[in-house]
């Protein structure tokens, strides 16, 4: 079986853009996109499922939530009552303004940094992983789009070149 | 060109119409002297805990008198009042606990010296108090449903005046909606203006600082008197009205004069006076928030005060926006409007209604954390006497826009957007409520005719003055030197 893949490589977002919407008009399938930046809406045009991040995100921040109510319930309340500001109710409800302010920083951090990790889990990405970049210059300014070939090299050649790309290559990957 | 649609025209006069009868029932129907008062409350006595209540105020006012002295602003005793009718429930009530324990104390002390301080005048006394406050409860009604849609067109102007000192590129395709929307200012303007004058006609007792009888018994308010008095009072609304609707009105023109101009000088010259508007209001604003609203409770104080109302009418002049918006293009109206503009209003919508509850909370907790009786009385009397708007306000302008506006596909959904605009702009009315009706109608307060036709009088006023004014210009800015970029904004 042929593991052969063309690179196309642009050098402008907005080219780019258009390159992917006129390959997925005509049913060729994208494996990857390499851009040094962000494109807006390259996601939706390359038909990329939307992001569950969020969900997780969500999640995330009722567990810090939760875990601040636990803690400071046990630190403040229960192990060490605390007379805070001069109300000595020992409850932790009665206390809640004090609380708030922590019970938000925490559900923040732990959406935020638990997001983070998800994130990096989810792509593969680790300290001292080595990059995955068929080519260089995507970290400078080209961008490049990375599709498998099934038999059809000579046609996705010259398809691709009527794209505007500035460089078309057939690489055979391992 | 948008035409008003006859149903909608009827249906704001039906609401104009509905409002003014149910207004003027309200003032029909508010007691007139003490015998109506006492023949009222003798009627709440036979429910059960009307006695116990009345019996309680009462003492409270004997201590107070005996403490002060006679004739003591009404304010202060609606607050002493407060805290001997109810028996405190949590810890922030330790003050009234106290307080109510030296009300008992000084009375035992009133009993023992024999000091003759007749039943007959202190029942007078709390009859007289009954009925201001009655008698203020239309005029409260009028007083918040009036502001809050003054202040909701004012929030719009604010937010088209950024936009435009912003030079952003997604909004001006929903200039037009704004400007329609602004014109309503003026209006409620003038209405607003007629009200304060007869406030200071002593018509009713909204502010207690203009009476002169309570400033020369009360040293605190007696102290402000060389900021709080009628004329320089009335003075600084005239200014600052008679700016906004300067704004409005030049704003508007330089923007319709622009869709012919072969170049964008109508467009600097908008630039700019949007700049100083931005600076004129955001001085202006604060000042208002303390001339109309906070000095209704003229003892407290909060140097928030002045952000906390305004994050309160911008959410809803966003929400505003959004309805509005939502509204024509059902209609088939502003065609260049895209899911996108709508999902950057219900962003606007989200965010502020979370900026709003930081504010809220930010004064709640420093007050609550302090615990200075002067500062902590303000939540004390919310907290007892008006529980449920109060905490409904927080649930109905954070939890619930919260829930149902942080997921990224509804606020691409119209029917969830109305929803929750709706349950906005009615909890933000219930806040503007919430701040102004304690310090007037004390615990006398309840949301029934007179406060539900001001609202419908101002709504149908409302909707008849922007719909009418939608329909005076074409809703694209042609020529507004971001419309293409905004006509292809996608998010």
């Amino acid at each position: 079986m042929s593991n052969k893949v063309i690179y196309a490589i642009y050098n402008d977002d907005d080219i780019l853009m258009d390159a992917v919407k006129k390959t997925r008009a005509a049913h060729h399938h994208i494996e990857e996109v390499f851009t040094p930046f962000p494109v807006h809406g390259l996601d939706k045009a390359m038909g990329i499922a939307p992001t569950r991040l969020a969900i997780c995100a969500f999640l995330y921040g009722c567990v810090g939530i939760s875990v601040a109510t636990a803690m400071m319930n046990y630190i403040m309340i229960q192990d060490w009552p605390q007379d805070i500001g001069g109300k000595p109710s020992f409850s932790y409800i009665e206390n809640m303004p004090a609380f708030v302010p922590i019970m938000f920083e925490l559900t923040v951090f732990f959406a935020a940094h638990l997001m983070v990790i998800t994130f990096y889990m989810r792509s593969k990405l680790w300290p001292f992983k080595e990059a995955e970049n068929p080519d260089v210059r995507t970290t400078d300014d080209h961008f490049l789009m990375e599709v498998a070939v099934n038999d059809n090299e000579e046609e996705l050649i010259s398809f691709f070149q009527s794209t505007g790309a500035v460089e078309v290559k057939v690489i055979d990957k391992h | 060109m948008y035409t008003f649609s006859s149903k909608l025209k009827t249906l704001s006069f039906i609401l104009m119409a509905v409002g003014i009868l149910g207004i003027g029932y309200g003032f029909w129907s508010a007691p007139k002297d003490i015998q109506e008062v006492e023949t009222l409350l003798a009627a709440e006595s036979h429910g059960g805990h009307g006695e116990a209540k009345h019996e309680a105020s009462a003492s409270a006012e004997s201590s107070h008198e005996v403490a002060v002295g006679h004739g003591e602003a009404t304010e202060e005793i609606k607050i002493e009042e407060s805290h001997g009718a109810l028996a405190p429930t949590d810890d922030t009530t330790k003050v009234a606990e106290a307080a109510h324990a030296e009300t008992v104390q000084s009375k035992v002390a009133v009993k023992k010296e024999g000091h003759e301080v007749s039943e007959e005048a202190e029942h007078t006394e709390h009859l007289n108090h009954v009925l201001h406050q009655l008698q203020n409860k239309p005029w409260s009604a009028l007083y918040v449903a009036c502001i809050f849609f003054m202040l909701v067109s004012l929030g719009v102007l604010v937010f088209y005046a950024i936009q435009q000192v912003a030079q952003a590129g997604w909004s001006p395709v929903l200039f037009r909606v704004m400007q329609g929307i602004t014109a309503y200012l003026p209006v409620g303007s003038v209405i607003f203006f007629v009200i304060l004058i007869l406030c200071g006609l002593h018509l009713n007792h909204l502010f207690i600082w203009l009476d002169p009888e309570v400033v020369a018994n009360d040293k605190l308010i007696a102290n402000k008197a060389g900021y709080l008095n009628f004329p320089f009072w009335i003075i600084r609304a005239a200014i600052f009205l008679t700016g906004w609707s300067l704004y409005q009105y030049f704003s508007r023109k330089n923007c319709l004069a622009q869709d012919d101009a072969n170049d964008d000088l109508n467009y600097k010259k908008n630039f700019k006076l949007s700049a100083m508007f931005l600076v004129f209001f955001i001085v202006s604003e604060s000042i208002m928030s303390w001339d109309w609203i906070m000095s209704i409770d003229p003892h407290w104080f909060s140097t928030l005060f002045g952000w906390y109302v305004f994050a309160s009418f911008f959410v809803s002049a966003i929400t505003t926006i959004a309805l509005v918006t939502l509204y024509l293009k059902s209609r088939g109206f502003l065609e260049y409007v895209n899911t996108s503009h709508i999902h950057d209003l219900a962003k606007f919508m989200f965010g502020f209604s979370v900026f709003w509850t930081y504010l809220w909370f930010s004064q709640y907790m420093l007050i609550w954390y302090a615990n200075i009786p002067e500062e902590v009385t303000y939540f004390i009397t919310r907290i007892e006497l008006y529980n449920l708007p109060f905490f409904g306000a927080v649930v109905m302008n954070f939890v619930f826009p919260l829930l149902i506006l942080i997921n990224t596909d509804f606020k691409r959904i119209t029917w969830v957007l109305v929803m929750a605009g709706v349950v906005i702009l009615a909890g933000h009315y219930i806040d503007f409520f919430n701040m102004i009706m304690p310090g007037t109608v004390g615990d006398r307060w309840f949301i029934g005719i007179s406060e539900i036709a001001s609202v419908l009088f101002f709504l149908g006023l409302f909707i008849y003055v922007v719909f009418t004014a939608l329909t005076k210009s074409p809703l694209l800015p042609k020529r507004n030197p971001f419309i293409e970029e905004s006509k292809h904004f996608h998010y």
